[in-house]
């Protein structure tokens, strides 16, 4: 059995250093080694999106196989050409919201520079998530992510029927173009929208996306021909741009 | 019942509750699944004189019969999983043992209606209830799931007009609920809420201002939201005489209290012995209510920390040396480090201590935990290293519960606790009876050290934070030093694992784990074996979740010989199908089989959470749309 765990720790080594581009690894690494902990593939279904589910086996000496080809199968990123994105796992780790949330509310209070181990942006901006016709309500903490397209990943990873079928380049709602917004808001295709610090409801993108982060208090998507009664916000902003 | 410093450190969850056999007395469920492990009672018949054997008998004799046991026997009896042996015993014992006891636990609140629990014991003084299930903690069931008091608040007002204690955890509650229970109960004492949700400073107003004995008041760990806009000054609300206060928990309320009448309120109350407070009290403030209770014996201290730094500070260190009687601390929720020495006096009697919203560093714990000798139980954050781990081991020899949390709870970071850390502890707190431990890397060895040196562990719970996470230095997954813990550790009761592990460790937690009753899963094994080996080799095992793992209906299938026996089972994101549920739904037909489905409905293994549980009054009817329950 040693043996067969040392067989197997020899692929995940190979794996590891073969596929291993991106995020530096977390503690896994340690002391010097090579070995980079592979960032896994993240996201509520992470797993079954990686493991075949043919590895449903009864017997026990299949078992041994199983375990070589479910480690291999576990190293694997989705796509080694594209940095995986940061998506949050609903719940993970056990660590209950009223203590996230002290931490992050900590964070933020302290004026004093003391050295923290993370090197981003110190607190978090949580915020529910909620999909129409979805049964939980998710929190995102905002400050994962550089951009609208690494969230609108990540909101794709958490919600499966959230498709990215309308978006331009930047993952977002094109505000540039008045007819594509049109045609976004009077299909079925599912928007995100945002209530803001003011309690305004707003489609996602139409700000840059640094005060988008500051200001975004809730996240919700809704089906395009919901939203069209934030369209005319979204629009006088089209109008302002062009 | 979950607090910041349970007293002692054994395991959550309780003994075999009211088992189905037991509360079903109508003889319903065979008694067989129930005295699996336990030979006790059993179900042999009684061997006193019956009544019943002549019908003059019947009037005299049952009275005397009762009045012998009550006295000599079931007086003596406090802990619940006696009792529930002793009603087992015959109808007479059964009905005797019902009307002497005067704790009525509820392990799960829909394990059993409130008419039904009501009507068997009947002088009941002090009730505990548990709603959702932990995991709910986490995001992972839907806002309005369930778990509302307010029938058991109906029932339990009209059943026990002199209740005194009132117990809830993980429960909804209203302000309504808390209305009934102030306006209810005359003599009532006691309330205590954890990880409660629904209610807000008027539900507390009501409880304060009525309910003139009120000894406990402890709201732990609880979302309080004001349901309308305006918040109520429930502090105020405390009668103006002296009151029978002995213990004020408030450190989860997220609003600013009237410091004045918390002032006064100390002031007056004579018997107060625990206070919390929450992070709208600074130092300054503190140290007020310090000066007028020099008698406590257990302080959360609010914020620690200024607004603005005074230009005559007070004697902080004077106040807690003022404390002689202080031997539990906690709060320190925005901490400013130089305030730490003022607790030096009290450092030397400490069995408690709780840092764990403190970002103090390992220079700043060492320098207060190095007189700290006498420490039981010991909270902390990770901000204090390896290094700090290691100045805990060198000092509290005597330490039986230890919690490190994550500063920064994301799978990508590096931690400041490693397995070194924790090697030292295992070296230095040999008395180790509980242990939960956030890091970012493990290694078997380290927890094999661990199950070698702590052999009186109860409850071990090690979360490596990154999922599928190997050994740090291996590249093994992490099966052999669970193991381990199993192997060694046989007292185990609870246990939660993590990192990569393969069927082989569910293999000796279910070889090893025999009095294993809590156990948590999440990312970890590879087949229906794993579930299976543990679902058949862990005969006490009553509360099991399990998340994101490949277990599916073979699995599911593996444990109906036991599921009577259980609290609950949780599992979700696995691979299980409705028909798989729905089998096991028929074939039990005392178990209410909860599942809420995938959103991709095209999905094979089309469950999204299954959560399964017996009860003897059938599926409740007030579950919200997106749930199912299967029959």
């Amino acid at each position: 059995m040693a043996t067969l765990l040392g067989k197997v720790q020899n692929d995940l080594n190979l794996k590891e250093t073969e596929l291993c581009l991106g995020l530096p690894g977390g503690g896994g690494g340690g002391g010097g080694s090579d070995q980079v902990e592979t960032p896994r593939s993240n996201g509520k279904r992470g797993f079954s999106e990686t493991v075949d589910l043919k590895l449903n086996l009864q017997s026990k000496e299949d078992l041994n196989d199983d375990v070589k080809n479910v480690s291999k199968e576990k190293t694997l990123l989705k796509d080694p050409a594209k940095p995986p994105a940061k998506a949050q796992v609903v719940g993970w780790p056990p660590v209950r919201s009223y203590r996230k949330n002290m931490m992050v509310q900590k964070v933020n209070n302290e004026d004093q520079g003391t050295e923290k181990t993370t090197s981003s942006t110190a607190g978090g901006a949580f915020a529910k998530v909620s999909m129409d016709g979805a049964p939980y309500l998710r929190k995102v903490d905002l400050t994962m992510y550089k951009s609208y397209k690494e969230l609108s990943d990540a909101l794709a990873k958490m919600f499966s029927s959230f498709t990215m079928g309308n978006y331009g380049a930047q993952g977002m709602i094109d505000f540039m173009n008045e007819s594509k917004l049109m045609d976004l808001l009077n299909s079925s295709e599912y928007v995100p929208t945002y209530e803001d610090k003011d309690g305004d409801w707003m489609l996602v993108g139409d700000v840059p996306w640094e005060m988008f982060v500051g200001s975004c208090k809730r996240l919700r998507i809704m089906k395009g021909s919901e939203a069209i009664g934030l369209a005319p916000r979204a629009m006088e902003k089209c109008k302002n741009r062009s | 019942m979950r607090d910041n410093h349970p007293p002692p450190p054994t395991s959550d969850d309780d003994h075999r509750s009211s088992s189905l056999p037991d509360l079903a007395r109508g003889g319903q469920i065979t008694d067989s699944s129930s005295s699996k492990t336990r030979p006790g009672p059993g179900s042999s018949s009684s061997s006193l004189p019956q009544p019943g054997s002549g019908s003059e008998l019947q009037a005299q004799f049952p009275d005397q019969v009762l009045e012998n046991v009550l006295e000599n026997v079931l007086h003596f009896l406090s802990s619940r999983r006696d009792r529930n042996a002793a009603s087992l015993v015959c109808r007479s014992w059964c009905r005797a043992e019902a009307l002497t006891r005067s704790e009525l636990f509820i392990g799960n609140c829909y394990a059993v209606s409130p008419r039904r629990a009501t009507a068997r014991f009947s002088r009941v003084r002090s009730v505990t209830v548990k709603g959702k299930p932990r995991f709910a903690d986490f995001d992972l069931m839907p806002d309005d799931w369930g778990a509302h008091f307010a029938p058991w608040a109906t029932a339990l007002a009209q059943a026990y007009p002199w209740l005194e204690k009132i117990h809830l955890k993980r429960m909804s509650v209203t302000d309504e609920d808390l209305a009934v229970v102030a306006d209810s109960f005359s003599g009532f004492r006691e309330l205590v809420l954890v990880c409660c949700e629904g209610f807000g400073t008027r539900g507390l107003a009501a409880v304060t201002s009525k309910c003139r004995l009120l000894r406990v008041l402890e709201v732990v760990e609880s979302l309080v939201e004001p349901v309308s806009e305006d918040e109520v000054d429930w502090v105020s609300c405390f009668p103006e005489t002296q009151t029978h206060l002995e213990s004020l928990v408030f450190d989860c309320v997220e609003y600013p209290v009237n410091f004045e009448a918390l002032e006064g309120l100390v002031a007056r109350s004579p018997g107060l012995k625990k206070l919390r407070l929450n992070r709208f009290v600074s130092m300054p403030q503190l140290y007020r209510l310090m000066l007028r209770a020099p008698q406590l014996t257990h302080l959360g201290t609010g914020s620690f920390s200024d607004s603005e730094a005074l230009e005559q500070e007070p004697d902080y260190a004077s106040a807690f040396a003022a404390c002689r009687s202080l031997v539990c601390l906690s709060g320190f929720r925005e901490i400013w480090a130089n305030y730490l020495p003022a607790i030096l006096p009290v450092c030397a009697n400490l069995t408690s201590l709780n840092l764990s919203y403190a970002d103090v560093n390992a220079d700043q714990l060492r320098s207060v935990i190095c007189h700290c000798r006498k420490l039981q139980i010991l909270w902390a954050l990770d901000s204090i290293g390896d290094e700090g781990l290691q100045a805990v081991a060198t000092t509290c020899h005597d330490l039986r519960e230890l919690r490190v949390f994550p500063v920064d709870a994301r799978e990508e970071s590096e931690g400041p606790v490693s397995e070194v850390g924790f090697e030292a502890i295992s070296k230095g707190c040999r008395k180790l009876e509980s242990i939960l431990f956030f890091c970012q890397r493990m290694t078997n060895a380290a927890v094999v050290a661990m199950s070698k040196n702590c052999p009186d562990l109860l409850v071990f719970r090690l979360c490596i934070i990154g999922r599928y996470r190997p050994d740090a230095v291996t590249q093994e997954p992490m099966d052999e030093g669970f193991g381990a813990i199993v192997m060694n550790c046989r007292k185990l009761t609870r246990l939660a694992v993590s990192g990569l592990l393969t069927d082989r460790a569910f293999e000796y937690i279910g070889r090893y784990g025999k009095l294993v009753r809590t156990l948590s899963v999440a990312f970890n094994g590879d087949t229906d074996l794993a579930l299976k080996y543990v679902l058949e080799g862990c005969p006490n095992m009553q509360k099991l979740e399990i998340r994101d793992c490949p277990f599916g209906d073979a699995a599911l299938r593996s444990g109906l010989h036991h599921y009577y026996n259980m609290r609950f089972l949780w599992m979700s994101n696995c691979k299980l199908t409705r028909q798989a549920c729905q089998d096991v739904a028929r074939a039990l037909p005392h178990l209410v089989v909860e599942v809420i489905n995938k959103e991709d409905e095209a999905a094979v293994d089309d469950i999204e959470l299954l959560y399964m549980y017996r009860s003897l009054d059938g599926p409740r009817d007030d579950a919200p749309q997106v749930v199912t329950i299967l029959h």
